[in-house]
């Protein structure tokens, strides 16, 4: 038996792996389900009736997803490059942090305020992420085991922040900072629901980062980048101005994340706010394999996931750690069903 | 003699394509077989079959009588056939005697036997002359070391049939040349060899029998002492292929200048204090044995390294320390050693590697965005000029054969009509018929007047090409002789750095 690589490789093969990876992820989660002694129809049918059963809970399902678009735009655009930013967690809660604090105190009309709250978010999360980007290109140092730990010096830090300086004296001993002005707070998509218009700043940023990939300059040498460092190298491309570049771009989508979930449900920021949006980012990233566009689809479903496992946990007494075992299930799988779009198994 | 090995109507498909069709081989004892073909002709497919790598599709092979299982490596190798793959299946980090011996040891015995192992291998080493230290690592080692140890390794599993895959492709002509003659005495040992190759001369003096695969057919079978390279050549391509012929004409004024250049990387110096002129309209060939300093030269001249001593001017200008943008913007063109490596990103497609040196200039992009319709008018271009088959430019480079991949970076560097066009080994892996092209193409550029630099192994290439040759050895380089002067044995000498004594003289 041995792997060989496959010379053509159809876009609906290519198509087809993210849904292959999701059967399997949820077939092999259905063992699980019925050892909690509950039918898995039963269970995964509670599932979508709880995230998409009515208006309201496919309102709620799409709140979950526009930090998730988001988190995974900055997976992947960060991983088309190599560059393996495990850190949108972190990059997450210091956007929203930043912008809790700023948009506190900030005196500028509605929608310019939305608008630079947001920026100051994104430059958060990109400063977050230069640093790690840095110390790859002076000194070597893995990135993964930067990001990754940033991470929880980064949630340590909005704790010591949200205890201290930016504490909220109205919220009755809470842990959790300052709200930013409700003029900032972002208005409903759908009256009556979570649901803002942050879902459309993530479309639109999927949008943007999709043009600028495959559209532009910048595009064209990151991926070369990617693909194959030293080709890149001899035709002139600046590999650490490349890295550089990626990072910044990626930091502030996940920055953003953090902007636009504390604008447009939280309010403030507490230690507790993402449920991993950071970390669940990657998983979409991976579904989508790397592509802007499929990355709203993959949000949409772990949206589906997280939020459907509520409801049936509520009907059914499963526990809704379910969720996370279908999603990093999700991601293992979705790596098997890569390997074999890009490869075949011969005798 | 008897047949060890017998290869009968073998047939391989993948997908669309057939490898092998019908094809039938045999191996007589002690025998030395040459088996003669393009790159994709199916050689490499067929020894996989017989080593029972691939299953074939129809057909069988036997060795020694029996008929082996098909997809057995393991049933390959008791039966006694070793392989020698063309590249190596070492692990850098074990010694000499720890790579000997993996996988011919159980799995799941706890101890393993090292001191019968090294006695072994000692034996081996001594009985065929090939020496070596079982226990130094073999990332120490060099490239003609290495093949040896894959040899011994073979041989160390009792391999009475020694399969070998273009084994001199990564070895310097003496090396090789050592090669053969090891080889040869290895069948006195009993021992039956087949080779793989597309290098004719080799061949001609190495093998006693050669079968000649074109298009996944065996498509003629001599005694090596019966035929000629020009006969081989024809039933190799499967036409008349000549190499162009490079013709006299004016040289022009000097184009680029290496004074005195020194390039010293972590502390190692790569080039020492090296001199030469390129002139338009004149292809200076810098010939020598591999690793020593081309890489470097190429580096220096394709941008990616600087001189720490010495000047190097280009059209008048300094250019030691523009990078590879500014060295293309001041009118070089560079074909890089290995074009999967540097020349190509194999996943992006034609007309991406045909701009991805000039992506930012005006005429690829505008304000930051590409100007993808102008790109992919300049790919279909260069695939037009170029005669590069099998591609549009939409086409992922990497599915292209070598030759037409490139024809295709030749093409992207002739485009701009470049003043200095680097040429770093433009045709390592070439079959014959994209050779002629390579050359022609090459020679097209200094008639109208560029200035060539060509680095190359191939010292027969070096002398069809050059106007004037220099050798380089441990990063130094020798005086030029002009190609009437180029005999072999001045190049030879020059190559083995004897240079210096004569200039004495």
């Amino acid at each position: 038996m041995r792997l060989e690589r496959r010379e053509n490789v159809p876009l609906s093969t290519v198509a087809m792996a993210p849904l292959a990876a999701i059967l399997a992820a949820l077939v092999l989660a259905a063992g699980l389900i019925g050892a909690a002694g509950v039918n898995p129809l039963t269970a995964y049918g509670e599932m979508l009736r709880g995230a998409l059963g009515s208006r309201l809970s496919i309102t709620e399902m799409l709140t979950r997803a526009t930090p998730l678009i988001l988190t995974g735009l900055a997976a992947a655009v960060a991983f088309r490059a190599r560059l393996w930013n495990i850190g949108g967690e972190g990059q997450f809660y210091v956007g929203a942090l930043t912008t809790a604090w700023i948009g506190h105190s900030l005196a500028l009309p509605g929608p310019i305020g939305m608008a630079v709250l947001m920026v100051c978010g994104m430059a958060a999360g990109a400063l977050l992420l230069a640093g790690p980007a840095f110390l790859r290109l002076r000194f070597g140092v893995d990135e993964v085991v930067t990001t990754l730990l940033l991470n929880f010096i980064v949630i340590l830090f909005v704790g010591l922040m949200i205890e201290g300086p930016l504490r909220d004296p109205l919220a009755f001993g809470w842990p959790q900072s300052v709200p930013v002005d409700g003029a900032y707070r972002l208005p409903d998509l759908v009256p009556r629901t979570r649901l803002h218009i942050g879902l459309l700043v993530a479309i639109a940023a999927a949008g943007v980062i999709w043009l600028v990939l495959t559209r532009t300059v910048f595009g064209v040498e990151t991926r070369a980048a990617g693909l194959n460092a030293r080709a890149a190298a001899f035709a002139g491309i600046s590999l650490p101005k490349t890295i550089m570049g990626v990072a910044l771009v990626s930091g502030a989508l996940a920055g953003l994340a953090g902007a636009v979930e504390v604008m447009g449900v939280t309010g403030g920021v507490t230690t507790t706010m993402s449920p991993g949006f950071g970390y669940a980012g990657i998983v979409v990233a991976m579904l989508a394999a790397l592509h802007p566009a499929g990355v709203v689809a993959a949000a949409i479903f772990v949206a589906t996931v997280f939020v459907g496992a509520d409801a049936m946990s509520r009907a059914t007494g499963v526990p809704s750690f379910i969720a996370d075992v279908i999603v990093a299930l999700s991601l293992l799988t979705m790596l098997v069903a890569l390997l074999f779009t890009t490869y075949r198994l011969r005798r | 003699m008897t047949d060890v090995l017998e290869l009968s109507n073998i047939t391989k498909r993948f997908g669309a394509l057939t490898a092998n069709e019908d094809v039938s081989l045999s191996l007589a004892q002690g025998e030395i077989l040459a088996l003669l073909g393009e790159n994709g002709a199916g050689k490499t497919t067929l020894m996989n079959i017989l080593f029972g790598h691939y299953t074939a599709d129809a057909g069988e092979v036997r060795v020694f009588g029996d008929t082996l299982p098909p997809g057995k490596p393991r049933a390959a190798i008791a039966a006694g056939v070793g392989m020698v793959h063309q590249h190596f299946t070492l692990a850098g980090n074990l010694t000499v005697l720890e790579n000997v011996m993996l996988g011919s040891e159980p799995l799941g015995r706890l101890r393993s036997n090292r001191a019968a192992a090294r006695k072994k291998l000692m034996a081996i080493s001594d009985r065929f002359g090939l020496p070596v230290d079982p226990d130094s690592k073999v990332s120490r080692l060099s490239v003609g070391e290495r093949q040896r140890i894959e040899i011994l390794k073979a041989l160390y599993r009792d391999a009475r049939i020694l399969i070998l895959d273009e084994p001199t492709a990564v070895l310097a002509r003496p090396e090789a040349e050592r090669l053969f003659e090891t080889l040869r005495g290895m069948t006195k040992d009993g021992l039956s060899l087949i080779f793989i190759s597309h290098k004719l001369h080799e061949v001609m003096a190495a093998s006693d029998r050669v079968a000649v695969l074109r298009g996944g057919r065996m498509v003629a079978e001599r005694r090596t002492s019966e035929t000629s390279p020009a006969e081989l050549a024809e039933l190799m391509v499967g036409r008349k292929v000549e190499r162009p012929v490079r013709e006299d004409h004016r040289i022009g004024a000097p184009v680029l200048l290496a004074d005195r250049i020194t390039v010293a990387d972590e502390g190692e110096t790569k080039l020492d204090d090296i001199s030469f002129t390129v002139h338009a309209g004149e292809i200076l060939g810098i010939v020598g044995v591999s690793g020593n300093g081309q890489g470097a030269l190429g580096a220096l001249l394709s941008g990616l390294m600087h001189p720490s001593q010495g000047s190097l001017t280009l059209n008048g200008a300094d250019a030691g320390h523009l990078g590879p943008r500014g060295l293309i913007n001041a009118g070089a063109a560079r074909v890089p050693e290995d074009r999967h490596a540097e020349g190509a990103v194999g996943e992006m497609t034609v007309w991406e590697n045909a701009v991805l040196e000039r992506v930012r200039s005006t005429e690829f992009s505008k304000l930051g965005f590409v100007r993808q319709a102008a790109a992919r008018a300049h790919a279909a271009d260069l695939i037009k000029r170029f005669d590069v088959r099998g591609a549009t430019p939409d086409t992922r480079i990497r599915l292209l054969s070598g030759g037409n991949m490139q024809k295709l970076i030749l093409g992207r560097c002739l485009a701009t009509g470049p003043r200095f066009l680097l040429a770093n080994q433009p045709t390592r892996g070439l079959d014959e018929g994209a050779i002629a092209a390579v050359h022609a193409e090459l020679l097209a550029a200094r008639a109208e007047g560029a200035a060539i630099l060509l680095i190359s192994e191939e010292l027969e290439e070096a002398v069809q090409l050059s106007d004037r040759i220099q050798a380089i050895v441990k990063g130094r380089l020798s005086q030029p002789v002009t190609a009437d002067e180029a005999d072999p044995r001045r190049l030879g000498l020059m190559m083995a750095g004897v240079w210096e004594s004569t200039d004495a003289a």
